[in-house]
């Protein structure tokens, strides 16, 4: 079982260092997005930091959606989903691998880089290690409940906007609590319970996720 | 038991939108056999090689391997079986190797070798994406040569390969059925190999090989 | 799955429920009588909370939406359980009906959805002075409407009938292990923003003669959705199986060869 996990996991970081360009347009886009805030709203230090936890992680989980389509769209494309199919292990492995690789392509820059962002909109002190914290496990459960929507898509063409209306409502409680998390630390409240209840939905995620996605993949992307 | 036939197939039906794919399929497939299946575009030679592969499930009717119901030894029957779809499952962005060393991570041969053989000698760490579609096809086909799965479902094999390839392939399957394996194909050229048993699966088809 | 497909109930009534001829036969026979039902309950529910049920001692006479509101928020959740419920069904038995009652209840179910919506703005309006509010009963159910246009989007997404049921089946029971905690981190984030004022949609203190009508509603409007789910799954059924005897005859009228 592990080996189809681990398998997975290293081919899929390969193939992003390959396409390296490609794998880091997310990254590049969180970045760019917000300096649209400023540019929008207002430049003024007290007003962005009022919003800066929320405008972050808005940014963080339209970064990711944009990347969720790829998941699966190459491997259906050049035939390696219908081997995979048809392989003897359990496929839930191997999705949890893909996933992995994606998070660790996509969640966890944006996850580094969020500093950055902090710093550009005006993050209190305080908020920064929630930032990162919140972000980490958070994003890691925008891949897995985002793998679920591109597996059900994955034959579809033009899918990607299809997936992003399917996934949007599953995300709402995720950026709930990770930009409450950001919030409680800034206003002096404790943050660890709203950190405590995304680790929660990690955890779920992690059990579920790549379940649903494997009978996701399985029931729609050959017919 | 060597008289058990590998596959089996009992009255398989699939439906798609409320039609039958194709009439019911009796079919059998013992070892050191290859079975043609023949039709014309769209009698469903596709949808049948995925219903056989497990990719889709059937309607009704039954699958055995060996004996066995594959519902009861699925582990065991999708390691023994190799399937070359439409698509080479070639991923464009490694290398001619690396892709053969991921179709065939239990090896029974060397790489190199098996890149030769399908005249890919010294293509090995090129990227595919400098690659023809006929070579991606060649690198698909240099799996054969490194698997010990005994039961081939191959789908429009010769497709994308010229006389060279061609020959390759056939040689490939004499060898693997003198060797006790099985071969089912589609396919619409007509095969240089002897004592392959055609199975029609046209609608209202006359007669049918069993 | 495998062993849980082959568990089928040895009921009779329960393999007789995937004949969609039969459920063609009785629905027809069932639905004039469910739709008087569901008529009168309305009817009375109606007359009697907007007519008669006394006025709220806070909010006036602009509270009566709750009779529209609140059956409809129920049966919008209700609906999305059904629909998931039949796409289970449809997954594990492979019943054929059964995603066509799923197919039909996602509309039925998105109205509603979007009908509690619009009646929560009609009543923010005279008690709250504005249209919407973000509170935590809106926004759940703004979700839920997404949810539901989710599943409306992906079945017709699909070429193949086969494929799109399985996906929406699907991507149903997702939105049901997400539907609580979707509800749950609503009403936590709402208590975490709330402002310090009374709650705008929550229902006036009940008194017996104004909870009396809201059951009637309740009723009726449980009945006029089985009626709907009931219409628009013999339309679906007579569009599926068209090609059957059973229903050339239904429809040309005339014994067919």
């Amino acid at each position: 079982m592990a080996i189809g996990f681990s398998a997975y996991l290293r081919r899929d970081l390969l193939l992003a260092y390959r396409r390296r360009g490609e794998a880091a347009s997310p990254l590049i886009f969180f970045v760019m997005v917000s300096t649209l805030i400023p540019l929008g709203i207002t430049p003024e230090s007290a007003r962005l930091a009022e919003i800066a936890p929320g405008i972050i992680w808005v940014m963080a989980l339209l970064a990711t959606l944009l990347s969720t389509d790829s998941l699966f769209a190459s491997d259906y494309q050049d035939g390696s989903l219908e081997q995979l199919l048809i392989s003897p292990q359990l496929l839930a492995m191997p999705v949890l691998g893909k996933v992995t690789a994606h998070w660790m392509v996509t969640g966890l820059p944006l996850t580094l880089a969020s500093p950055l962002l902090g710093l550009m909109l005006s993050l209190p002190a305080e908020g920064y290690v929630p930032m990162m914290a919140s972000l980490a496990i958070g994003t890691a459960c925008l891949s897995l409940v985002g793998s679920v929507g591109a597996a059900l898509t994955v034959s579809l063409r033009k899918g990607g906007l299809l997936l992003s209306l399917l996934v949007m409502p599953l995300y709402m409680p995720v950026i709930i609590f990770g930009s409450a998390t950001v919030q409680s630390a800034i206003d002096g409240f404790a943050w660890s319970g709203p950190l405590a209840i995304l680790g929660a939905m990690l955890a779920a995620a992690i059990a579920l996720c790549p379940l649903a996605a494997a009978g996701a993949l399985r029931l729609t992307s050959i017919n | 038991m060597p008289n058990t036939p590998l596959l089996s197939v009992e009255r398989l039906q699939f439906e798609r939108d409320d039609c039958n794919v194709f009439e019911q399929i009796d079919l059998t497939v013992g070892r050191g056999e290859i079975v043609q299946i023949e039709g014309p575009n769209g009698a469903g030679k596709t949808t049948l090689m995925r219903l056989l592969t497990t990719a889709l499930q059937p309607t009704s009717g039954n699958i055995s391997y060996a004996g066995q119901s594959i519902d009861l030894c699925r582990y065991e029957y999708l390691s023994d079986i190799l399937y070359l779809g439409h698509q080479p499952g070639v991923k464009v962005t490694l290398t001619a190797e690396e892709n053969l060393r991921w179709m065939a991570a239990d090896s029974i041969g060397s790489i190199q070798d098996a890149l030769a053989a399908v005249g890919l000698a010294g293509y090995g760490d090129v990227p595919c994406y400098n690659l023809s579609a006929g070579q991606h096809r060649r690198v698909a086909l240099a799996r054969l040569l490194m698997t010990d799965a005994r039961l081939w479902y191959l789908d429009e094999p010769f497709t994308a390969i010229d006389k060279q390839g061609v020959s390759f392939l056939e040689n490939c399957m004499s060898d693997h059925v003198k060797a006790g394996g099985a071969i089912l194909l589609s396919t619409h050229q007509d095969l240089a190999i002897d004592g392959v048993r055609k199975y029609d699966i046209s609608p209202h088809a006359d007669q049918r090989g069993q | 799955m495998n062993w849980l497909s082959n568990w089928s109930p040895s009921w009779q009534w329960f393999h007789r429920l995937g004949s969609p001829r039969w459920f063609y036969q009785t629905t027809g026979r069932w639905l004039p009588w469910l739709s008087l039902l569901a008529l009168a309950l309305l009817d009375t529910g109606l007359v009697w909370g907007l007519g008669f049920a006394p006025q709220d001692a806070k909010q006036g006479n602009s509270f009566r939406i709750i009779y529209l509101h609140v059956p409809a928020s129920f049966l919008a959740l209700a609906g999305y359980y059904i629909m998931a419920i039949a796409g289970a069904v449809g997954l594990i038995w492979k019943m054929k009906l059964s995603y066509m009652v799923m197919k039909s209840a996602a509309p039925i179910g998105a109205v509603l959805t979007f009908l509690a919506l619009f009646t929560g703005a009609v009543w923010g309006k005279p008690t709250w002075g504005t249209y919407w509010v973000w509170d935590a009963r809106i926004t759940s159910m703004l979700i839920l409407l997404f949810l539901y246009l989710g599943v409306l989007a992906l079945q017709y997404a699909f070429h193949s009938n086969e494929a799109g049921n399985k996906a929406s089946a699907i991507l149903a029971l997702v939105g049901t292990v997400n539907i609580p905690i979707i509800y749950k981190s609503v009403d936590w984030w709402y208590t975490l923003h709330q402002p310090a004022t009374i709650k705008l949609t929550s229902a006036p203190s009940m008194h017996p003669d104004m909870f009396q009508p809201l059951l009637v509603m309740i009723l009726g409007f449980y009945c006029f959705y089985v009626v709907a789910l009931f219409l628009f799954t013999r339309a679906e059924i007579l569009r599926r199986e068209r090609k059957t005897t059973w229903v050339k005859e239904l429809v040309l009228g005339e014994p067919q060869s």
